[in-house]
This record gives structure tokens, C-alpha cells and sequence, in this order.
């Protein structure tokens, strides 16, 4: 895999490993998890894909990665 | 004065109420229980011996050790008399003097004289009690009936055993029942002609149950047991105290050297994780230090087509850092990056990542517990608040009910498996939930109560209905929950957790695990008292788990078990310091001691102490690191004491990866897998050759000390030091000591650790603060260190890798005892008699269906890719799983394993991964045409002839 799949995968597989705890909040946990683990060039990638007409992201993925972009909310409460 | 850590008292130390009694006129307060020969040693009277020691219970035997005791009867036995309030003892008397000698005399008379030329000499009880009860004389000569011509059994790759010498105290026999646990061992025969034999009389060592853990050659009073390399190159002149370098049970040994030689590795009694055992690889399994494959000189080349040529470390430092210069101007900041090892000192490790983070300007640095142990990091840190167990070793000794889940302690944690055995023997009752039938589940004398042989790949499930039924039945510890846990997030799992479809009926469809068996284990785990879980690679290295971990700590919780001895969430580390590798900052997210790279404070923290402004981003793992070198934007990478080739998941994307690169600069003891696509090579050093320390599973600091020089010329600390300095980072460490002392200026966890305080210590768990100025054994005693107990929700999230037509059964993959993950160091020692190579392991039902017998050769193929080994057919796997060990590279079993991965920490799913196993003629194609390739790209120039 190349980066860009790779990343599709993880957020996905991150993504539905929180929509079981909460679906409500999946998409916030996800980029949260998102930003404290990924480099920039990973969250770079993940936004072009969620950018894109038919990102291969589940809904819940697809706006983890958008949120994850905010780099003010996400930072926010770190120690 | 300090006692002697290796003095022996004869018998085990006792915990009791204090009894005083009489000794040769002297008063005497030992604690109840103890034996009048362990009074009298610690009264400076020792009485003679030879069936006594103090690591094992006392026998009775010899009757050397006779006393008299006013008002009693006879002369009894001072190793088996326990002592009595107001008791007066004799120890010297003419009556016992002539009673002892007269028995010694009986033991020398069919004893070979041949003290002088005798390996153990001036290093034999024998010899020692036969002075101290003053023989000078044999009445009955030695022409009498003896067993001075009986044949030795050399077998054994590292002991010898002579017959001629034995005495017959049987004091191996108790040490492997004792100490070890395998019972190897048996006393054959009666009176004169009895002997010691492993197992059926037409057994050797080589092909008993015995498991070269050494504990009977420590035990032997005389040479009968004992080191080939003690006869080979003399008896020991001094002795270091070090620590093992390959698991991360960490057990604590004497080196006892002779000159630069190591003579011998003796389990230090004082050690805190080993209590004076070992296992057959730190024992014994050192020879690798000198083994004809050490790479002694750097070497540089330009391409990995050209051989390699050797150079001084100077042009290898300047080499490797004008590459690095070049690649980061070239392509940016963050083209490089580096990994430290598990297997190196917790300084070297702070060392590799202080270079990545203030020399290379990035967090681009990642270690090997990636693939191992990432998911107990990521799943104790959201529930519990800290990223290590909860326990130290001992704790084992009071637990009552004791869960092992995807763990192998008998082979993977060899010494710790002792432990646990013992208290199994004593009654505490165990649960094993794995695969495969390992070891424990029926070894002697232990009976596992419930085995809950899972399909793999199914932890979280089976988890979540253990705890629907202790939520159900009302089993959960409500009072430690609301005293110590947020009760909000409780009660959210506990109603998670008993929704019916959690129940073991329902996941029995999953599981494959009988639902009366779950709930009987289930019941067991919540009621049989303090229950302890210990955990292996069996649980992390799945697509969930950090969830099975998360789980795990959800159940402790729940049952109130944790913050005392005998309870606990256990990891049982793979390699040696694996947890201190973690705690040295080498995630690239976080620094020394877990704190976020985005964290101000932290970071301003080490700014302030290394001058220089770190990146707050954080930076590539392993994996992400070969997807950006495959992307063409990843381009060099310093790679310490790992050989990600071998042990990474997926070989053939890490080769691409590796391929992709412009300069891999691989630190290695030898040339291993990964370095034949390096284009530098700095030679390592063992932890014969360094100063250090290491961290143990049980979060335990141990000193690793240096017995010999590095055969290079530098330790590996040195060589980043070295390499640092070439990129312009002005580092002057004259010490480890000085690394240790940055260390705890920086990390709290640490902050009392000095090398000073380990030297009075011995050892330290950290956390090691103000408050706990000596360590802390057990943690989260009143508190969690979050705050409050976390219970996080763990729903069943399957692999993506799934069995089908073509994948019909499921690969698990493991290690076995004699060898040590990817084998570099014991392919290269004498424990290869044990295992000469990898083999497949199938039930007999999937072996028939495809034609194959135990010995044939069959080809082994996944999604990924495909390799050859021989089959083994045995019913410890289930029908429908297969497993094997990765200790070989010749077998390649990363070249079928998968990129999935844990969800929350990218930790490779090994222990799943969909195969189809069929006949075939031997290795593979690949093969073959990779140990050409590998063997091309082994090359080295000759040496220039010196001028
Ligand atoms: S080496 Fe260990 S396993 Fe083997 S016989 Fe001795 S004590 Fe038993
Ligand atoms: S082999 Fe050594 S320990 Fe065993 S019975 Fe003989 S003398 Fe005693
Ligand atoms: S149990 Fe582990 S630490 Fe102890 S001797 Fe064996 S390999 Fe070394
Ligand atoms: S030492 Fe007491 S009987 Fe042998």
C-alpha cells in the first residue's frame, strides 16, 4: 500500500472501532485520534481524499478527516 | 556488614512471628517456621550440609547437619527441625563431630579422588564439608563396591552429567520439581543403587523433558552436574552482576568471568525478578558475544549492489551523516527518520530518539514494540492512566485465580512460568484463553481449570462475555467500581456489556468456545479470590488490540482487581526491555515518560535542557514510515539493534520500501536481513560490551553492566553519540550514567533513578519520585493514576482478514523456548540442537484432508504472499488453525503475513491471517531466489592491507 491507501484504511477502521462506542461522537473521536497520532503529510492526504467527489470514506471517517484539519480544535486540551 | 547475596542458609527464609531459642550459648530470634540449620547460619554457626540448600525446601537425607537439642531425643536433623520457642541447640559437640564424620567418610569412599584435576574444584560442597567436618582419613578404602567407572551423559549442549560424583542428595531432582517445575528428574532405584536419571532409564538429558534451565547444575553440591565451559576454560576469577538480555522477564545473573571471558552465567539469588532462576537462553545462550558472523568494523557502500567496504568509524560517522545532510536537503525535513530497539539500553534508546528529534529536526522515530506491545501502551493508558503493568513478578504468589490470555509463558517467559507453576502447584486455580493447547494447560502437577480454546482473532468477544456474565449475575464488585471508578461510564458498559446478544451463548457462534466453559471461567475469575491477568503478544498483535487490552482492564475493574498484591493487569513483555524502549520516548508522538509532543509544557521541558526547538507534530510510525518511502518521499533512516525485514509484517512491502530508500544505516550486531539493503553498517555491541540499564516487565530498572570491551571499539550508545556529533550536535556523555542523569532530569517518572541509588538498590520500579523515593511495586494501590478508573467500550470489530475458499484456515503465529524472536542471537549458540528449524503445526483432521505427514514439506500461502517449511500434525492447534514460530529467516513467515493492523496503534496482526496450506517439493521460488539475492548483497571487500 501507499500512503494514501493506508490512510483510507486506518481512518476507516479507527472510525468503526468508535461509531460501536458512539455513533454520535465517532466522527470527533476519530480526529481526535486522528491528530494525536498522524503526521502532517498523513492528515494532508486524508483531507484531499475527503475532499473528493466519492471519497472510498465512511461517513463517519470523511468528517473525522475534515475536522481533523482544524488544527485549533483539535490541539485544544492537550496537556 | 552486608550480607553475602550468595550466602546459602540451608533452608527457605520464613514469614512469621519471632521465636528465640539458644545456639552454642547464644540467644537467637528468627521468624516462626524457620529451620534450626537457616538459625543457625544466620547465627554465624553454620552446621554442615549437603542434601540442604535455601533455594529448596529441606529433605532430610544426608545427615550431616545432626544437632543436639536439650530434652530431645537422638541427633535429629537440623535442616528439617523447625525451631522452638526456648529451644537450646548444640552444634558442635564430640558425639556429633563423630557422627559426622563417620557419614562423610561413607560418601568419600566411593567418591573419585581426583579433587586436584576435578572441573569444580575449590568450587565443590563436597570438598568444603568434607574440611569443615574435619576428614583426614577412610577407614573402609576404595576397593569396595562403587560407581566411579558409570558413564557420563555429555548430551547436553552446555552441562555435563558424570554419575561418578554423585551423591544422591537429590538435591537436582527438587530443584527442577521446585525451582523449574518440569520434573524432569527422578531418583531410580533404592539404597546403593539408586542414581539419577532423567525420566526413562534409555533417556539422556538431550531427549528428557528437561528444559536446560540450569537449575539442577546450580543445585549440585559436587561437579556430577555441571558447565562444559567451567571444565573447558577453568573455574570463574570474578564475578559482575548484569542483567539478561533477551526477554522481558529480565532475570538478574552473575557473570563470572575470567579475564574478558565469561565462564559462566549464574542467576543472581538476590535478583528481584528471577529469585535465583534462569531459563536456558540467559543461562546459557550467550556464545552468540563471539560468534564468527560479529561484524567488528563499520563498513559504507554506495549502492546496495556493491559489496561492502570497511572503513573507520570517523569515515562511517562522516558518511552517514552527509547522506542524511543531503537526503533532508534534497527532499525535506522529514525524508529521514529512525528506529530504536527493544533490545538496547533504555539510554541508548533516549539517545536514538534525542538524535531524531534535535539532530534530524522531526519525531520520524519508532521502535520495535510497534509490532509487539503498542496496544498495552494505548489500552492502560485510557483506563488505567499509565502505559505499563500494574504488578511486580512476586505478586504472583498471592493470587488465587490466574487468567493467561495469548500468552506462552513456559516458552516465552520462561522464568516467570516457574513462578506461576509454583503457585499453581499450591492450589491457585488457572484459566488459560488461546488457540492453542501451550504448555500450561496440563504440565505436571498443574491442571489448567478451564481452557477456552478461541478462534483467533476473537479476544474482544470472548471478553465481553465473560463480562456479560459477571454483570448479569450480579458477580461485578459495585463498592471498589464506586470507590475508584467513574460510575457514568460504568454503568454505560455494564448495560453494554449484559445486552443479550454479549451473552457467551450468542458469541459462542464466534468464539467457538462452549458457552457453559465461559461462564464457569467467567464465575471463577470473579469469585475465587485475588485474580491476576497476565497477557502476551496474543492479545496486541490483532486489528483489536488495544480493544482486548482495554477489555482486559474493563474486567480487572469491574471485579476490584487491581491495586494489591495477587490481583493485576499483567503485559508479559516480549523482548527485554521492550518497556523501558516505550518509556524512553520512542513513539513518535511522544516524549520520555508519555507525555504528547503537542504538550507546551513537555516540550518546553527538553527544549530548555537541549538548546534546541522540537517539532510539535507528531511523527511517522514503522509502518507509515514504508508507505512514505514507497510514496518516494521517505529517503533514509537509521535503524538501531531491529531487523524490521525479518520481523515486520508484510516482507515484501518493507523490501519495497527499504528498496526505495537512498541510505539505511543499519546498527547491528550482525548482518542481518535488513542490512542487505543498508548502505551503512555501524557494528553493535552486546550487553557484555555496555554500561546500561534495562526495564523489565514489571516496570523494574535493572543495571546492565559491562564484563568485557566492545569488540568494535565502541558501545552502541557511543556510536549514536558518534553520529550524532558528525550532524553537529556537540553531545559530550562520558557515561551511560550521564544519559541516566538527563533522563531523570526530564521524565518524572524517574526522577529519583540515579545510578548511584540503583547501586544500594539493586533494582528500582518506577515510578521512582518523591513519594516513593524506593519505587513502586504495585501500582494504582489507592488511586488510578488518571484519576478515576476508566471503563471504555469494546465492541467485537472483526479482522478484515477473513478465511474463504481459497484462505480456508487461520495461521497464528508464536516463539518457541530455546529460541529468541528473529533467532539473530540463539541461531548463533548451541540451542539450535532444539530447533533447526521453523516448522508448520496442523491438526491431524486438515493435515489428512491434504495428503500431509509430519516431516513433509508444504508450501504456506496468504494474500500476501507464500514460503515453504515441514509440518508438524498435532492436535494442540483446533482443526481449522495452523500455527508457526518466526525465529528463522530461511522460512520467511512474515512473507505471508498481512498489513492489517491494530486500529488504534498500527501493531501488525500476526496472530491472524487467512491461509491455504498444501504438499510441496521444499522451499519456494522466492525463497531461494532471496537467499541469493541475500547472499550477493552479504559481500565485503578484503580488508586494505595496512601500510
Ligand atoms: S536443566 Fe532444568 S529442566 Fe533440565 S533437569 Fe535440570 S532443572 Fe530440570
Ligand atoms: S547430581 Fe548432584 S544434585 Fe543430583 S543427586 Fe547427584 S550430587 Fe546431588
Ligand atoms: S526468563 Fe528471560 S530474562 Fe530470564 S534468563 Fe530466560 S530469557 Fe533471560
Ligand atoms: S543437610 Fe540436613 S539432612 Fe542433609
Amino acid at each position: 500500500m501507499n500512503t494514501r491507501e493506508h490512510v483510507v484504511a486506518m481512518a476507516n477502521q479507527i472510525a468503526r472501532n468508535f461509531v460501536v462506542r458512539d455513533r454520535a461522537s465517532a466522527a470527533e473521536a476519530t480526529a481526535r485520534h486522528i491528530r494525536e497520532f498522524w503526521d502532517p503529510r498523513m492528515r494532508a492526504l486524508i483531507l484531499e481524499e475527503a475532499r473528493t467527489d466519492a471519497p472510498a470514506l465512511s461517513p463517519e471517517a470523511k468528517a473525522a478527516a475534515l475536522i481533523a484539519a482544524d488544527d485549533r480544535a483539535a490541539t485544544a486540551g492537550k496537556p | 556488614m552486608a550480607a553475602d547475596p550468595e550466602a546459602d542458609f540451608g533452608t527457605p527464609a520464613r514469614h512469621g512471628a519471632p521465636v528465640r531459642l539458644t545456639i552454642d550459648g547464644r540467644a537467637v530470634t528468627v521468624p516462626e517456621g524457620t529451620s534450626v540449620m537457616r538459625a543457625a547460619a544466620l547465627a554465624d554457626a553454620a552446621i554442615p550440609k549437603l542434601c540442604a540448600t535455601d533455594t529448596l525446601e529441606s529433605f532430610g537425607s544426608c545427615r550431616l547437619c545432626l544437632v543436639e537439642i536439650e530434652g530431645a531425643r537422638g541427633t535429629p536433623a537440623s535442616c528439617t527441625t523447625p525451631v522452638r520457642e526456648g529451644m537450646v541447640v548444640a552444634t558442635q559437640t564430640e558425639r556429633l563431630k563423630k557422627l559426622r564424620r563417620g557419614v562423610m567418610e561413607l560418601y568419600i569412599s566411593d567418591h573419585p579422588l581426583d579433587c586436584l584435576t576435578c572441573s569444580a574444584n575449590n568450587d565443590c560442597e563436597l570438598q568444603d564439608q568434607a574440611a569443615a567436618v574435619g576428614l583426614r582419613d577412610v577407614r573402609y578404602g576404595y576397593d569396595g563396591a562403587n560407581h566411579l567407572d558409570a558413564p557420563a551423559d555429555v548430551s547436553n549442549p552446555y552441562f555435563d552429567f558424570d554419575p561418578a560424583k554423585c551423591i544422591v542428595c537429590s538435591r537436582c531432582v527438587r530443584a527442577c520439581d521446585e525451582v523449574q517445575g518440569t520434573f524432569a528428574l527422578t531418583i531410580d532405584g533404592r539404597g546403593f543403587a539408586s542414581k539419577v536419571s532423567a525420566g526413562m532409564p534409555e533417556d539422556d538429558f538431550l531427549n528428557s523433558e528437561c528444559v536446560s534451565c540450569g537449575a539442577c547444575v546450580a543445585a549440585c553440591p559436587t561437579a556430577t552436574l555441571n558447565e562444559k565451559a567451567v571444565a573447558e576454560i577453568g573455574t570463574p576469577q570474578r564475578a559482575v552482576v548484569t542483567t539478561c538480555a533477551y526477554c522481558g522477564v529480565g532475570c538478574s545473573f552473575r557473570a563470572e568471568m575470567r579475564g574478558e571471558e565469561v565462564v559462566r552465567m549464574v542467576p543472581a539469588k538476590d535478583g528481584k525478578a528471577n529469585r535465583g532462576h534462569s531459563c536456558v537462553k540467559g543461562r546459557f545462550a550467550y556464545g552468540y558475544a563471539h560468534h564468527g558472523d560479529r561484524i567488528t568494523t563499520p563498513m559504507i557502500r554506495a549502492s546496495t549492489a556493491d559489496p561492502w567496504r570497511p572503513v573507520s568509524w570517523e569515515e562511517a560517522f562522516a558518511y552517514a551523516a552527509s547522506e542524511l545532510q543531503r537526503i533532508q536537503a534534497t527532499y525535506g525535513r522529514q525524508a529521514v527518520g529512525g528506529i530504536s530497539s527493544s533490545r538496547c539500553t533504555n539510554e541508548e534508546t533516549f539517545l536514538v530518539q534525542k538524535l531524531v528529534r534535535a539532530g534530524f529536526g522531526n519525531n520520524n522515530i519508532d521502535t520495535c514494540a510497534r509490532v509487539c506491545h503498542s496496544p498495552t501502551g494505548y489500552g492502560l493508558k485510557a483506563t488505567f492512566g499509565t502505559s505499563a503493568g500494574t504488578q511486580d513478578f512476586d505478586s504472583v504468589a498471592d493470587a488465587d485465580v490466574i487468567l493467561v490470555i495469548g500468552a506462552n509463558p513456559t516458552d516465552g517467559h520462561p522464568v516467570f512460568a516457574s513462578r506461576m507453576k509454583s503457585r499453581l502447584r499450591q492450589g491457585a486455580k488457572l484459566i488459560v484463553i488461546d488457540p492453542r493447547r501451550i504448555d500450561l494447560v496440563r504440565t505436571p502437577h498443574v491442571e489448567a481449570a478451564h481452557h477456552l480454546p478461541l478462534q483467533p482473532g476473537t479476544n474482544v468477544a470472548l471478553l465481553t462475555a465473560m463480562a456479560h456474565v459477571i454483570v448479569t449475575e450480579g458477580l461485578a464488585d459495585e463498592a471498589f467500581v464506586a470507590a475508584r471508578c467513574d460510575m457514568d461510564e460504568y454503568r454505560e458498559w455494564a448495560a453494554f456489556v449484559a445486552e443479550p446478544r454479549h451473552s457467551p451463548e450468542v458469541l459462542e457462534a464466534v468464539t467457538r468456545v462452549p458457552a457453559a466453559n465461559v461462564r464457569a471461567a467467567a464465575r471463577l475469575y470473579a469469585t475465587g479470590g485475588n485474580a491476576a491477568i497476565y497477557y502476551g503478544l496474543g492479545v496486541t498483535e490483532h486489528s483489536q488490540g488495544s480493544s482486548t487490552v482495554m477489555a482486559i482492564a474493563n474486567l480487572a475493574m469491574a471485579t476490584g482487581n487491581i491495586g494489591r498484591p495477587g490481583v493485576g493487569v499483567n503485559p508479559l513483555r516480549g523482548q527485554n526491555n521492550v518497556q523501558g524502549a516505550c518509556d524512553m520516548g520512542s513513539f513518535p508522538h511522544e516524549l520520555s515518560g508519555y507525555r504528547h509532543i503537542a504538550g507546551a509544557e513537555g516540550r518546553r521541558l527538553f527544549e530548555g535542557d537541549w538548546g534546541v526547538s522540537l517539532d510539535p507534530e507528531p511523527g511517522l510510525r514503522i509502518p507509515n514510515m514504508l508507505d512514505a518511502a514507497v510514496d518516494g518521499v521517505f529517503k533514509g533512516i537509521y535503524i538501531q539493534g531491529e531487523d524490521i525485514l525479518q520481523s515486520d509484517p508484510n516482507t515484501k512491502h518493507v523490501l519495497a520500501g527499504l528498496k526505495a530508500m537512498e541510505c539505511v544505516i543499519v546498527h547491528d550486531l550482525f548482518l542481518n536481513e535488513t542490512a542487505n539493503y543498508a548502505h551503512v553498517f555501524f557494528p553493535g555491541s552486546t550487553f557484555l560490551e555496555k554500561d546500561g540499564t534495562f526495564t523489565n516487565a514489571e516496570r523494574r530498572i535493572q543495571r546492565v553492566r559491562k564484563v568485557m570491551s566492545p569488540l568494535a571499539g565502541l558501545a552502541d550508545w557511543e556510536v549514536t553519540v558518534g553520529l550524532a556529533n558528525a550532524l553537529g550536535l556537540q553531545w559530550s556523555y562520558g557515561h551511560p550514567s550521564e544519559i541516566m542523569d538527563e533522563i531523570a532530569r526530564l521524565t518524572p517518572t524517574f526522577a529519583g533513578v540515579s545510578y548511584a541509588l540503583l547501586e544500594t538498590e539493586g533494582s528500582l520500579q518506577w515510578p521512582v519520585t518523591e513519594a516513593a523515593p524506593a519505587g513502586t511495586p504495585v501500582m494504582h494501590a489507592d488511586h488510578f493514576v488518571r484519576g478515576k478508573g476508566k471503563f471504555v467500550i469494546t465492541d467485537y470489530v472483526p479482522t478484515d482478514e477473513k478465511t474463504g475458499p481459497r484462505y480456508p484456515l487461520l495461521l497464528t503465529t508464536g516463539r518457541i523456548l530455546s529460541q529468541y524472536n528473529v533467532g539473530a542471537q540463539t541461531r548463533r549458540t548451541r540451542n539450535t540442537v532444539w530447533h533447526e528449524a521453523d516448522v508448520l503445526e496442523i491438526h491431524p483432521f486438515d493435515a489428512e484432508n491434504r495428503g500431509l505427514a509430519s516431516g513433509d514439506w508444504a508450501r504456506l500461502a496468504s494474500r500476501a504472499g507464500e514460503t515453504s517449511l515441514r509440518v508438524l500434525v498435532t492436535d494442540r492447534v483446533a482443526p481449522g488453525v495452523v500455527y508457526t514460530t518466526f525465529h528463522h529467516p530461511e522460512t520467511q513467515a512474515n512473507v505471508v503475513t498481512t498489513e492489517h493492523s491494530d486500529w488504534a496503534t498500527n501493531c501488525p496482526e500476526y496472530k491472524v491471517t487467512a491461509v491455504e496450506v498444501s504438499p510441496s517439493n521444499g522451499p519456494s521460488d522466492w525463497q531461494a531466489r532471496y537467499q541469493a539475492a541475500a547472499d550477493r548483497a552479504r559481500r565485503i571487500e578484503p580488508a586494505e592491507p595496512a601500510e
